[in-house]
């Protein structure tokens, strides 16, 4: 399986991801924001990060980047975009997926382990997954994900919210919600599934030594639903 | 404007040291010659008041690459990688503007190490505020951690251990301390010596404006109430900049075309250029006009003193200018062929086709003042008579209660959270715990860190203060189960000017100098940071120590968490019960006399390496130091991490339980293992000597201490984790 990690001028996480897919059987190769061709990919990630130094808007400016419009088509065409923290934050700013990311809700960064309940299997990225509750790790200044009354309603109608802000055994409410993010929403799809962007990093919980081993069961299931 | 002795005075020079310019020149400097002297000759670039001291740092050892006198210190962590890593101060900008305060000392500390090639794999920080009740306190800690989190964040650098104190006597002085590590191949290390003549001199990075002029000299002063007036000279951080920096030199790096490479750090410019030429024994040439200026009309004098960060200084090899170029126009950075090495052995400067300065750089480096300062030495302090009876009328769950929510002792995770500590993947040991440690990518192989000061004891007998940093910093790495290595030190003291002062900072040096020399535990770099005082008060004597050590095996770390029900917990060291200068004789007698406790350095180290042996026999499921808040407090915190309990046993001492419980002596740890290796692990400890007792075993969520003292673990956690947040949302 081939993927394609971007790298914007101040993406720090794109390593992480690359040495994540790498360890899931990904063949992954490293694109630079001002190529113009993608490679020829079956997943495309926009890493974590804070690319242009989050000026201006979190994400506002890697979205114009030149390799952004080949991963639009990209995305358009059906391919599979995932975009993680500052990766979600990009794809907002394109429109590929709906909602803005404010300010965390006490105005500052937060970087810890948190549960997330799976709410939707329906699609590439968790398909089989043998779990509905994973523990997944932030690290970010702006994740307080908000949307218009009616952009919610389609959303929600369309089975869009990928995962919510929950504890250990699965409830979601306002007390696990570490950003204040609009009714816990940790990650959405676009309309069609193959896009889908969320703040939790998977690619730091791959290994028994690090902060858990959930995101390893994340990438060995994306990996089997893609092949 | 012509100079004359005022103008050098208002430079901060003193009348002698402006004579010694005019008698070295053997004419009067023009002002921007004056410029560049004041800031090579203040405290913070020269060193004038504690060369002679720092001298005497073991600095040296089988694991040292490169010790003192570069941008950071060098280890061998073996298999051709070693770790760069320096500790730095940036406390008197924070002060002042707590956010770029703090986020420029990230940001100065990170550069200091990539500019040796290493990519920084690895933040740590000692910060230190006026007592909570101070009404600066709390905006100053929310600016200094959103600084440092802003800039190491953005970075993407983890963030994986420190250290938060609170002390009145930093009311008027708050102290930040910022520390990088950074991997490198052995093979791959840049240094900052020139050489060669006629080879381009470059300037990349961000271009120069007129933030942060003179904030070398600044942080060379004391305080005083017009202190706000000094804004300006604060610098402001660009972390995505110096993002975009580290990896563009990264990859000039990866080839062959740098000859020399040193950032602009203190003193811009001017130092960056001095130090490259002077350490190869060159002259160097620079045209000012060719340098990037973020505003118009700068003046030679604004350029050459400018502390805009995000810029690096690099002599390349003739011809690779265009290769260079290609790499920082790809990453969005100015480039610019500035001057060239000479043979004239000066610094010369030009500016509209005239020279505007014409140094001879031995005369700012050599030939700079160095002083020997009148100091005072420190008596140990008289032990404490305590009453027995007044120890027996405490409650123990009451004490400990006050200890564990004391600031000093209480959770810190208000502060680490907003720090990604997590970035880059290779964290096993979060804040929190005795050292933060990161693998070494893509091997078996991590790598420990701390950061340690303990001012209280420095101030009470600076000579057992400095050892028991050490000491401290020692145990820590340790704890975790890696074998020390090296240290840096950052030493933050009152003005060298006043014979108490520098009476502290002389003896803690000494003190510094023979626990590392007797740990094998080498100094490799550190920085100085006098004048930490408001008007005549000083700070209290705060060395703080930076340990690094190395994990062969990273799947043997250990945590101090207690791990399983019915393991036995042991101590190793002796409890002698001293109790002058320790929490408790601070908190709860109010009783601020008397000696630290005593460092034994002989015990300290068998004790330590003992403890290497149970580890690396896979006897130690968990472990911890203990330091300050004495036993109790150390067993409280592995329960609390684990969420277990604990049942003690009686102690077979003669002293009071308030003071067994209490009492800080020195090199002791707290280890639990399998009841079935006690007989083993008794077998070590006997064969080195090695004192010990038997603790207690671990069982589920309550802490017995005695038949009539039983804490459930969740009020332990109430104690320990609320003070800061609380306090910080108050």
């Amino acid at each position: 399986m081939k993927s394609s990690v971007i790298t914007f001028p101040g993406s720090n996480c794109d390593r992480d991801m690359h040495v994540a897919l790498k360890k899931f059987g990904f063949n992954n190769k490293m694109v630079w924001h001002d190529d113009n061709e993608l490679p020829k990919s079956d997943l495309v990630v926009l890493p974590g990060g804070f690319s242009y130094g989050d000026y201006l808007r979190c994400g506002s400016m890697a979205s114009k980047s030149k390799i952004m419009q080949s991963v639009i088509n990209f995305a358009n065409s059906g391919g599979l975009v995932l975009g993680i923290c500052n990766g979600f934050q990009i794809l907002v700013e394109t429109g590929l997926v709906p909602g803005v990311l404010l300010r965390n809700k006490y105005l500052e960064f937060i970087c810890k382990n948190v549960f997330i309940k799976v709410d939707n299997k329906n699609n590439p990225y968790f398909k089989n997954l043998d779990k509905e509750i994973l523990e997944f790790h932030i690290a970010h200044n702006e994740g307080n994900y908000f949307c218009t009354s009616d952009q919610l309603k389609q959303i929600e109608d369309n089975n869009q919210i990928a995962i919510y802000y929950s504890n250990k055994s699965g409830k979601i409410e306002d007390q696990f919600n570490p950003n204040g993010s609009l009714n816990n929403i940790a990650g959405i799809f676009n309309k069609e599934k193959n896009v889908l962007g969320m703040m939790p990093h998977p690619e730091r919980m791959i290994d028994k030594s690090l902060s858990g081993e959930d995101g390893s069961l994340f990438f060995k299931n994306l990996i089997n639903n893609i092949k | 404007m012509e100079v004359n002795e005022q103008i050098a005075i208002d430079h901060g020079l003193k009348k002698e040291e402006y004579q010694k310019i005019c008698d070295l020149l053997k004419r009067t400097p023009n002002l921007t010659e004056l410029g560049i002297f004041s800031a090579m000759w203040n405290e913070h670039c020269s060193y004038k008041s504690s060369r002679l001291h720092l001298k005497k740092l073991p600095t040296s050892g089988e694991k040292v690459i490169q010790g003192p006198g570069e941008n950071a210190g060098v280890i061998d962590i073996d298999d051709g990688d070693a770790i760069v890593f320096k500790i730095e101060s940036h406390n008197h900008p924070s002060f002042i503007e707590p956010y770029q305060g703090a986020a420029t000392g990230v940001g100065g500390i990170m550069r200091d190490v990539f500019t040796m090639g290493a990519r920084p794999i690895a933040n740590l920080n000692s910060i230190h505020f006026g007592s909570p009740q101070n009404k600066k306190t709390k905006n100053l800690l929310r600016g200094v951690v959103h600084g440092i989190g802003g800039y190491g964040n953005c970075m993407g650098v983890p963030t994986i251990a420190g250290q938060t104190s609170f002390d009145s006597s930093y009311n008027g002085n708050i102290l930040v301390n910022a520390m990088t590590l950074g991997l490198v191949k052995k093979d791959k290390i840049f240094y900052s010596k020139a050489a060669g003549l006629n080879k381009p001199v470059i300037y990349v990075g961000s271009k120069t404006g007129r933030d942060g002029i003179h904030g070398a000299s600044m942080a060379s002063a004391s305080f005083d109430e017009k202190i706000e007036e000094k804004k300006p000279t604060v610098q402001v951080g660009d972390p995505f900049t110096e993002k975009l920096l580290l990896e563009a030199c990264l990859e000039l790096m990866a080839g062959d075309s740098i000859i020399a490479i040193q950032d602009m750090g203190a003193a811009g410019l001017t130092s960056s250029s001095i130090e490259m030429a002077s350490k190869g024994n060159l002259g160097i040439e620079i045209d000012l006009n060719k340098v990037p200026c973020r505003e118009s009309k700068m003046t030679p004098y604004e350029i050459m003193l400018s502390e805009s960060q995000e810029r690096m200084l690099i002599v390349l090899e003739n011809g690779k200018e265009e290769l260079a170029k290609k790499i920082f126009d790809k990453w969005n950075l100015d480039f610019a062929v500035i001057g060239k090495t000479t043979n004239s052995k000066n610094i010369e400067l030009f500016f509209d086709n005239q020279k505007v300065a014409n140094i001879p750089i031995n005369t700012l480096v050599e030939n700079s003042p160095m002083y020997d300062r009148k100091w005072k030495k420190t008596k140990l302090p008289k032990k404490n008579k305590i009453k027995k009876e007044d120890l027996k009328k405490l409650k123990v769950k009451d004490v400990l209660k006050k200890i564990l929510s004391h600031p000093n002792i209480c959770s810190k995770e208000w502060i680490w959270q907003q720090y990604d500590h997590t970035v880059m993947g290779d964290t096993i040991q979060k804040p929190g715990g005795d050292s933060g440690v990161v693998r070494v990518h893509g091997t078996k192989k991590a790598v420990a860190a701390t950061v340690d000061s303990s001012a209280v004891y420095c101030w009470a007998h600076p000579l057992s203060g400095g050892k028991q940093i050490v000491c401290e910093s020692w145990r820590n790495l340790i704890s975790v189960g890696a074998t020390p290595i090296a240290i840096t030190n950052c030493l933050n003291f009152g003005s060298p000017e006043n014979d108490v002062n520098m009476g502290e900072f002389v003896e803690c040096v000494q003190g510094i100098g023979e626990a590392s020399k007797h740990l094998q535990f080498p100094v490799v770099s550190g920085n100085v940071s006098f004048y930490n005082q408001t008007k005549e008060v000083g700070i209290k004597p705060t060395p703080s120590i930076g340990g690094v050590g190395l994990i062969k095996d990273y799947t043997k770390m250990i945590s101090m968490d207690f791990k399983e029900l019915n393991n036995l917990v042991l101590l190793i060291g002796k409890t002698e019960g001293h109790i002058d200068q320790s929490l408790f004789a601070r908190t709860i007698l109010d009783e601020k006399n008397g000696p630290p406790p005593e460092i034994n350095l002989f015990n300290e180290k068998n004790n330590g390496e003992t403890m290497l042996q149970l580890i690396e026999k896979n006897f130690v499921k968990s472990a911890h130091d203990v330091s300050i808040g004495g036993l109790i407090t150390a067993i409280s915190k592995m329960c609390i991490k684990g969420n277990k309990g604990i049942e003690l046993n009686k102690p077979k001492s003669l002293i009071s339980e308030i003071e067994y419980l209490f009492s800080e002596d020195q090199g002791r740890y707290i280890i639990e293992i399998h009841p079935n290796n006690l007989d083993k692990v008794v077998n070590i400890l006997d064969e080195n000597s090695v004192h010990y007792e038997k603790l207690g075993k671990i069982v589920q969520n309550h802490m017995t201490i005695n038949p009539k003292t039983n804490i459930t673990i969740d009020e332990l956690k109430s104690y320990n984790t609320n003070w800061l947040t609380n306090y910080m949302s108050a």
